[in-house]
């Protein structure tokens, strides 16, 4: 009875929040699984399980498909003989040069900027708010713009980047932009990368302010030249940083959504996982197929997410 | 220190508080039921049509703020009750329609794309047969027979068309024309020879917008080529064969000739931008639906260009595609469980009647379904379609929803939105029969 008295209370204010969470997430998610396993491909479910959505997704177990299957996605090249559906293989290519794109725009711009404002700038709030200032605006609103900038109009009807290019006599910049057959979802990372790098910029500049002064002042007692003391003594130290700016960075790119179709509307050139998920539920009706691609969604999250909650446990108990 | 003062905290906790917690948590059980039944309940009471489109701009809306107000002064015992969503060509709509059917909450009566989009709300049992309205109304005497037997589900109507819309439309500036000594044209030859001309005066020979324009396109293309009769079969049961067919390469290898005069830019432009080119004498050419004519020459504060039909911009038959009238119709129907199914019932009379399409029409930019319009009430390229409407072929638009199911679209999609990069017809060819054999 005491006990209870103890963690009763606790229990009882946030039972609410478990049980919402329990239905609304967990029971969702839990319902969203048995949807891709299911055979609602048309208007009406007909009956229980059904793995179909999965094998249009996959390629099926013989080498020679699962070659080809990676061979389209590494290099966008479009097989004859691959019973994936194409479209499927095309969005997989899109969100894995979106993501290294993003992730590795993110974290270089971010990175370079902190790295500038540690070494001491005057103004050092004035400018942290600048660059973080665009992840206070929404990826809609945010690629109507950029929709804009990167326009890859030809010749006398340029705009944007294009236009500057052409005025400042610097014509060889000019590109296609998110049309590029080949590159195209990696411009669609600019955006994202603009948006986010000013956040990567405050994970690490705190980073940085983490590394107690006292070890640099040693490093250079030892006769450490600036270079190897960031290279020795500052860099280990952002380790953890830089994994948490990984995973955050990495399940943005992988649910991205919005951005593209503000960009790109719903279109092949520019499709992405989500987006396709949203054509084949909204449109196809397709609902195994949709929900099969969710979970892959959250599976390829939670592949990033997973090892990061554990290694977040671990080192929080060992500290 | 801490873990002693946070467990001494809690202990104090008095039980009043815990009461209070008790209460929060049963409220919330309650109410989460209480709130559904609520809302169900009160439906049933006063009577409301609740009517739900996609119409929430333009002529479309102010055409549908006209029908309102003839039905509220018409029926005082069960006003108009206007569920729009908005979202370019209904997308957002229809994805909330769907949730609401799925709920069993539907509204008495819904916009959809007369043909084979309304299929999978018909398979789904969603939607009644609306057979005796058109019977006691007379509709069949109206409308081409064309027509109704184009919208036909195995055997059976289900929704009402209020408007129709051509698709085989080929804009132009006849200002740029002349300065460049193009003629208008009407084969297949002289269009190329056209384009040609408009390409070595340095225009833009034919101007396309995003994805879905080149599904617009493909299809005027395809059904000059092959004829509404060869197109129509290509959407009837285990069509696979005919999709493999030579006529069918033909017309695919026309329509890649025609991608080579547009626009390098397309996937970056709206219906409206692509219009705008030939507007502004930029390009020579455009094949969009006769929405471009709403585009056209609606007003400047409507977002529109307000340009003369005739001198401003002119219009012709698609080339190769003369008599012929590739259609789409805005149509309702009437939902299982409507929750006033007699007040929809009226509705749906009311939309088919000479007096709601003359009314909706002229504003929203389209012609009437039925063949008694009265003429004068409509602009100088309306005019045009009622003429062409009556004594054309018909042929179901692909891409508006008339001819394939959503699914079937959605593979189309796939497989042209990956011909728009390789531009390899026999590749396109065999992905169009994969689609078909799974979807026919």
């Amino acid at each position: 009875m005491r006990k209870i008295r103890r963690w009763g209370p606790g229990l009882l204010l946030v039972s609410p929040s478990i049980l919402l969470v329990a239905v609304f997430v967990y029971g969702l998610i839990g319902w969203n699984v048995k949807v891709s396993l299911s055979d609602w491909r048309q208007a009406q479910e007909t009956s229980g399980f059904d793995t179909g959505a999965y094998a249009e997704l996959f390629p099926s177990a013989e080498l020679g498909q699962v070659v080809e299957f990676f061979r389209s996605i590494v290099t966008g090249y479009q097989s004859d003989t691959l019973t994936t559906d194409p479209a499927w293989v095309v969005d997989v290519r899109h969100a894995l040069l979106f993501t290294i794109a993003f992730v590795a725009g993110a974290l270089i711009v971010g990175g370079s900027l902190a790295f500038l404002l540690d070494k001491g700038v005057s103004g050092e709030g004035m400018f942290r708010a600048i660059y973080l200032f665009p992840m206070a605006v929404s990826f809609i609103a945010a690629g109507v713009v950029w929709r804009w900038l990167m326009n890859p109009a030809p010749g006398d009807r340029s705009t944007g980047f294009n236009l500057l290019f052409d005025k400042l006599g610097l014509g060889f910049l000019r590109n296609e932009w998110y049309l590029g057959p080949d590159w195209g979802a990696a411009a669609l990372a600019v955006p994202a990368v603009w948006a986010l790098s000013g956040y990567i910029m405050a994970l690490y500049l705190a980073g940085f302010r983490g590394v107690p002064e006292e070890l640099r002042e040693a490093a250079r007692m030892d006769g450490a030249s600036e270079w190897r003391v960031y290279r020795h003594v500052v860099f280990p130290h952002l380790r953890p940083v830089t994994l948490s700016a990984l995973i955050i960075l990495g399940h943005i790119s992988i649910k991205v959504f919005d951005l593209i179709v503000a960009i790109g509307g719903k279109q092949l050139i520019t499709q992405t996982p989500a987006v396709y998920m949203w054509i084949l539920i909204y449109d196809a009706r397709d609902y195994a197929k949709g929900a099969a691609i969710a979970t892959l969604l959250l599976v390829g999250i939670s592949v990033l997410i997973i090892p990061y909650l554990i290694y977040t446990v671990r080192s929080e108990r060992e500290a | 220190m801490i873990d002693r003062l946070r467990r001494r905290r809690l202990g104090r906790i008095p039980r009043g508080t815990v009461l209070a917690a008790v209460l929060v948590c049963a409220a919330v059980a309650l109410a989460l039921p209480a709130s559904g039944l609520g809302t169900q309940a009160k439906s049933d009471q006063a009577c409301q049509l609740s009517v739900f489109s996609w119409w929430t701009g333009g002529g479309e809306a102010a055409g549908l703020d006209r029908l309102i107000k003839i039905w509220n002064k018409a029926n005082p015992d069960c006003p108009f009750k206007n569920e729009t969503v908005a979202g370019g060509a209904g997308t957002n709509a229809k994805a909330v329609l769907a949730q609401r059917l799925a709920a069993g909450n539907p509204p008495d009566s819904f916009q959809g794309h007369a043909g084979a989009e309304l299929r999978d709300y018909i398979k789904a049992g969603q939607v009644e047969p609306v057979d005796f309205i058109y019977k006691a109304a007379g509709f069949g005497k109206v409308m081409p027979a064309s027509l109704i037997s184009q919208i036909r589900y195995n055997g059976k109507l289900y929704s009402v068309p209020v408007n129709i819309h051509r698709a085989n439309v080929l804009w132009y500036n006849p200002k740029t024309l002349k300065a460049n000594g193009i003629t208008v044209p009407r084969t297949w030859a002289q269009f190329i020879a056209a384009l040609e001309k408009a390409d070595a005066a340095g225009l833009t020979p034919l101007a396309m917008g995003e994805q879905w324009t080149a599904k617009h396109l493909l299809e005027t293309v395809m059904i000059g080529a092959i004829g509404p009769k060869g197109w129509a079969a290509l959407w009837t049961p285990n069509s696979q064969g005919r999709w493999a067919a030579k006529s069918v390469t033909n017309a695919l290898n026309r329509y890649n000739t025609l991608l080579g005069y547009t626009n390098s830019d397309a996937a970056s432009l709206t219906w409206q931008d692509a219009g705008k080119l030939v507007a502004d004498g930029k390009a020579a050419f455009n094949i969009m639906g006769d929405w471009q004519d709403g585009y056209f020459s609606g007003t400047k504060k409507g977002g529109n260009l307000a340009l003369k039909p005739g001198s401003g911009y002119g219009w012709a038959p698609v080339p190769g595609t003369d008599n012929m009238y590739d259609w789409l119709s805005d149509s309702f129907t009437l939902p299982k469980g409507a929750p006033h199914r007699a007040a929809a019932v009226k509705w749906l009379t009311f939309l088919g009647s000479k007096l709601a399409q003359d009314t909706f029409n002229p504003v929203k930019g389209s012609i009437p379904a039925r063949k008694d319009a009265k003429v004068s009430l409509y602009n100088a390229y309306l005019k045009s379609a009622l003429r062409d409407w009556k004594s054309d072929t018909l042929a179901g638009s692909l891409t508006h929803g008339v001819v394939a199911s959503n699914a079937w679209n959605a593979d189309i999609d796939t497989a042209l939105g990956l011909f728009l990069q390789n531009k390899n017809v026999a590749r396109f060819q065999t992905a169009l029969v994969a689609a078909a054999k799974k979807n026919s």
